[in-house]
């Protein structure tokens, strides 16, 4: 039987992503847990997050979710960060006042601005609802998912990579959002694939088949 | 390239059915709720909203548990909305799986509620439900007015301002409903919509009125709704959402088909 553990920090709503995953796993076991030995045993582990970045990296840091992801990421198997719980991978994000993240990847987490605008037309934050992803490197993840498809956004910062190489998909929104990555055994995403109906949930399903190699 | 315009259907549940009333009286059965939003989800429906509008406690408890079972078969967005008043009512309904809570009455009572529940559990998951009414005369220049308990009191609170307060205390969206339109299938009051997604930096979503697939256009383009709400046109298979969605696409409007 095939494991998964999502790690709770306590922020935001794990129960779509954990019915999303059981839902699409033909069998997986789902763990939502924050406890580092069934972190260690899981054969896959999930960062969510949803919420601010100040008190989603205070939770992460208070209960050692740091030490998991990090040794997660260096195990080797195959891990996922979803929307906080992928800014919460790069170097630092600009929301409460700038707030150091877990630098797994280089870059920045910026607000869209409270003028942000597309052609002349002004546009809202936070960014919510559906928009096209373009995949700019071929993944497993990506696998039976058209270009260009449409997933579920909700957020009000973005994801500047410093490492063009390790993005895999890229958003506009006004700006551009690299709202992918993707490095050896991890993959991120802005969207949130739970919610994202017939493609978020192909995504979940070849993240659940990924043996973490690219 | 662009974020679409999103279709929500909105299902209003009572007792653990889905009802629809024409101007909050005279309401019909529209079936199992969760048969109805995985009915919704199939066809592409880009959000479900689900009004409680029932009065006692077990009628509250049939909703978590209806919520609970849509949440493990639908996988879009879910808005739970219909008498939260506290933050263990947005806990208990994140819990069953909704992502995001929509505040009506409470907000008006308690403004502060709307921060605490902002700063508890994020912007993205407070909408904040607003029942306008235009109150100006003709002639005279556009007022709408802010009204409670299904659109029967009138607080005296100006509907623009009153939505820019709520967002500067955290809310992540607005639906807007307008009183004078919902359920008689006249169309959405372009006036308000516009006034308060031209006020306000969050999404507006625009409801009361739709009775066929150009009020959801006009919603769109002259009300400027990030997103538009309706409830009767699909529930009695008037229109399919794929309709509504090609029929908004012909019109030159970003839809996720």
């Amino acid at each position: 039987m095939s494991t998964i553990a999502v790690i709770d920090y306590g922020m935001g709503n794990l129960h779509s992503v954990a019915k999303a995953l059981e839902h699409v796993g033909d069998g997986v076991e789902v763990w939502v847990t924050a406890d580092p030995d069934k972190v260690r045993a899981a054969d896959r582990v999930l960062l969510p997050g949803v919420g601010a970045i100040r008190d989603c990296m205070a939770e992460i840091c208070r209960l050692g979710v740091d030490q998991e992801v990090a040794e997660a990421i260096a195990s080797g198997k195959p891990f996922l960060g979803i929307c906080v719980g992928y800014q919460a991978l790069m170097q630092h994000s600009e929301e409460n006042g700038g707030v150091d993240c877990l630098g797994h990847f280089e870059g920045r987490v910026n607000y869209f601005g409270d003028e942000l605008k597309e052609e002349g037309e002004r546009l809202k934050v936070p960014h919510m609802g559906w928009n096209q992803v373009s995949q700019t490197i071929d993944h497993p993840l990506w696998a039976d998912i058209p270009d260009n498809s449409r997933f579920y956004f909700v957020h009000s910062y973005y994801v500047k990579a410093q490492q063009a190489d390790l993005v895999a998909g890229r958003t506009r929104y006004g700006v551009d959002c690299d709202v992918a990555m993707a490095r050896d055994n991890v993959f991120t995403t802005q969207f949130h694939p739970e919610k994202s109906h017939t493609v978020g949930l192909q995504l979940l399903k070849n993240f659940l088949s990924w043996n973490g190699k690219v | 390239m662009a974020l679409a315009k999103r279709i929500i259907p909105c299902l209003d549940v009572e007792n653990g059915r889905v009802v629809k009333g024409v101007q909050f009286v005279d309401i019909r059965d529209a079936g199992d709720p969760v048969e109805v939003a995985k009915r919704y989800d199939e066809q592409g429906a880009d959000e479900i909203t689900f009004l409680d509008i029932t009065a006692t406690h077990e009628g509250r408890d049939t909703m978590v548990h209806t919520v609970e079972r849509m949440a493990s078969q639908v996988f879009i967005p879910l808005t739970v909305g219909g008498g939260i008043r506290t933050c263990d009512d947005i806990r208990t309904m994140l819990n069953a799986g909704a992502d995001k809570v929509s505040i009506n009455s409470a907000a008006v009572f308690n403004p502060e509620f709307v921060r605490e529940a902002a700063e508890r559990f994020g912007s993205q998951c407070i909408v904040v439900a607003i029942d306008a009414k235009k109150v100006s005369q003709p002639g005279e220049t556009d007022k709408w007015e802010i009204f409670t308990h299904g659109g029967r009191k009138p607080t005296g609170i100006d509907a623009v301002e009153w939505a820019k307060k709520m967002v500067d205390l955290g809310a992540g969206e607005i639906l807007l409903t307008s009183m004078d339109q919902d359920g008689v299938k006249n169309g959405y009051d372009l006036g308000v919509t516009r006034a308060i997604s031209e006020a306000v930096n969050v999404p507006v979503i625009a409801s009361g009125g739709v009775g066929n697939l150009d009020h959801l256009v006009d919603g769109c383009i002259e009300g400027k709704a990030d997103a538009v709400l309706a409830a009767s046109i699909f529930h009695f298979n008037e229109y399919s959402i794929p309709e509504a969605k090609k029929y908004m696409q012909e019109r030159g409007i970003e839809v996720r088909l």
